[in-house]
């Protein structure tokens, strides 16, 4: 009865958020220049999902999945571009990214912390160095260009991108949620609480974190399948480490093991990133002129310089993150409405 | 013979890069080895000590004193910015998970990284120096050694003998063992560990602040981003030899610097960035304590 409950109401909220978007785009409310940053956003959502269900909840942390974002893409686009059907090519650039984490996962889960990380980050590395020298295949460092959009007419390619991102990131919500509530979600965190108490209790640590990095890739791998047909080029410099960095960000400052927080500022640094990176040219005339003229101030690293202050301070003061392990769950709100 | 005389120059070449490389991992060994935390921002001190010595270079010239001056200043300079790093940034979380300090170390690094481009006097552009040559090539039959190359080699070789000598026979470098050993049992013995983490920055970044000068010298390239790649590469040095230990890190540098140059003479330079992963990822696959490393087991 009350998996019923839990997933009528889940239902309802993704069809009842859908068609509000949805009338919101269909009435122009949502211009087509926010609706591509919502989807970009609905695609870093996914990511910092997968992101916190490894590093989060099982707390390994990981610092490579800018690696399985483009793998997922590259993989899409390429099969995008050898005509295969788009379903199928995007279903298959997140099982090909599954299998890639799955194998990566073998070696690189029997290191602990720190170690953990650096593997994650020089496999994130290799990913980009290879791509830059697969040539034909991924278009080197040039990049993959021309790659079919969700809608034939390219026009309409932001609302065809969103009628698959928004889905697919309610999905993946989902699909989290309830991994997290089940057994083998209170696996995932006794592991991160004590790894050798929860090994003392006979579970197998070393299965375990394998299954959640396997999701974890198969999530960042379907965000990175839709983000090639919705942007339709891939340079493989956008796949860089300041790109991981930016996941890690998402699901500090939410709050490691929180999806509420995760959602909330994946959509909020998207946004933040966009407004900085659109407005760095006037803001930084407008600072130069302050200072008199002279040579001009360049303020588009602004983001960076902001997300390392973000990053270092939440350490310092809040290193739970904006919301710690708290969760908005539907369930409650609604028993509490009932009393 | 042709073959011969291609391997004896990358040979060289690597030993000197790889002088650079086992200066830089110096630094990550010492901090790792005492607070356990890997460094992110080391590479960035590295890049700081690099453009502190482009700004006396340029300014100044060539000449034996603006040489001087560039290196003593890029030590100090990185010096005070890694002292400070650590009391403003590290030092609140030295009782926090792990994990917690190396996101802020991440924090610290892209900070780092990314504030000087915003100011006009450095900004995001490519930088160029030009280096002179110092002396003539020595040529040995076909084998020719570049001066700056021989240059490096000494100047690496000379202050990894200063480190030593400071870390087993001064007072300093005696606390520092010991805070490494165990922090709560030194910190009851009277050691002021907070001194010594700090005196342990001040080393290893007096050591990236001059790696840094040797870097551009052979490589006059600057760019803000340009201390992650030696950084992330002198990171695996320390590990292949085994994080924590002085001369580990040292051999782990001069072989990832071979690896480097023989990657990139004999196969391609585009791959170099893969060769050195993949010695990371195989050493923590077979021997996580590195080559001189000591193997630690956990307890509970």
């Amino acid at each position: 009865m009350r998996i019923f409950k839990n997933l009528s109401l889940l239902g309802g909220l993704g069809i009842g958020l859908f068609v509000i978007l949805w009338a919101l785009i269909s009435t122009n409310v949502i211009d087509d220049y926010s609706l591509q940053i919502l989807c970009m956003a609905g695609l870093n959502i996914m990511v910092g999902l997968s992101l916190n269900l490894i590093s989060g909840y099982t707390g390994q942390l990981a610092l490579g999945h800018a690696g399985f974002l483009a793998i997922g893409a590259y993989s899409t686009g390429i099969l995008l571009i050898a005509h295969v059907p788009l379903p199928l090519a995007i279903f298959s650039g997140a099982l090909i990214t599954a299998a890639f984490g799955f194998l990566i996962g073998f070696p690189a889960l029997r290191l602990r912390g720190d170690y953990l990380a650096i593997v994650t980050l020089g496999v994130g590395e290799i990913v980009r160095v290879l791509i830059i020298n697969l040539g034909d295949l991924t278009g080197g460092a040039s990049g993959l260009r021309n790659i079919p959009g969700f809608a034939q007419n390219i026009m309409v390619n932001n609302p065809a991108a969103f009628l698959w991102i928004f889905p697919a990131m309610f999905l993946s919500v989902a699909l989290v949620a309830n991994l997290i509530q089940s057994s083998h979600g209170r696996t995932l965190i006794s592991i991160r609480e004590d790894e050798v108490a929860s090994q003392a209790m006979g579970v197998n640590i070393f299965g375990m974190k394998l299954m959640s990095f396997t999701v974890s890739a198969f999530i960042a791998g379907l965000a990175g399948a839709l983000y090639a047909p919705f942007i339709g080029y891939l340079a493989p410099g956008g796949f860089d480490f300041l790109r991981s960095v930016f996941f890690v960000i998402v699901v500090v400052l939410g709050g490691m093991g929180s999806l509420t927080g995760t959602v909330l500022s994946g959509l909020g640094l998207t946004f933040l990133q966009e407004a900085l990176r659109s407005n760095a040219k006037a803001w930084g005339t407008a600072v130069t002129g302050l200072f008199g003229g002279g040579n001009a101030i360049n303020l588009d690293p602004m983001s960076q310089v902001l997300f390392g202050l973000i990053l270092v301070l939440l350490m310092i003061f809040r290193p739970e993150g904006l919301l710690g392990t708290k969760e908005l769950r539907l369930t409650q709100m609604f028993r509490r409405g009932a009393r | 013979m042709e073959l011969f005389t291609q391997i004896v120059q990358q040979f060289i070449n690597g030993l000197s890069l790889g002088g650079i490389y086992a200066l830089i991992a110096l630094g990550y060994t010492m901090v790792y080895g005492i607070v356990k935390l890997i460094n992110f921002a080391h590479g960035d001190i590295l890049m700081v000590g690099a453009y502190i010595s482009y700004f006396v270079l340029t300014t100044f010239g060539f000449n034996p004193w603006s040489l001087a001056a560039a290196f003593l200043l890029a030590v100090v300079g990185s010096v005070l910015l890694g002292v400070s790093i650590e009391a403003t940034c590290y030092r609140p979380l030295r009782n926090s998970p792990r994990i917690n300090a190396l996101i802020t170390a991440i924090g610290v690094s892209i900070f780092l990284e990314n504030l000087p481009r915003v100011f006009p006097f450095i900004g995001s552009d490519y930088r160029n120096l030009a280096v002179p040559a110092f002396f003539d090539n020595i040529t040995f039959g076909d084998i020719t050694i570049i001066p700056i190359k021989l240059i490096t080699l000494v100047v690496t070789l000379v202050l990894m003998g200063l480190l030593i000598l400071v870390v087993d026979y001064s007072k300093s470098g005696k606390a520092m063992r010991a805070v490494s050993y165990d922090m709560g049992a030194s910190a009851l013995m009277g050691i002021s560990v907070n001194r010594t983490v700090s005196f342990t920055f001040a080393l290893g970044s007096a050591l990236a602040g001059a790696g840094g000068v040797l870097y551009i010298l052979n490589f006059p390239q600057l760019d803000t981003y340009m201390g992650i790649m030696p950084g992330l590469k002198a990171f695996v040095a320390a590990v292949l030899g085994g994080i924590g230990s002085i001369p580990g890190a040292m051999v782990g540098g001069l072989i990832l610097g071979l690896a480097e140059t023989f990657t990139t003479g004999f196969i391609s330079s585009d791959l170099t960035g893969a060769v050195v992963f993949g010695i990371l990822i195989l050493i923590l696959m077979f021997k996580p304590s590195g080559i001189m490393g000591v193997h630690t087991k956990e307890k509970v």
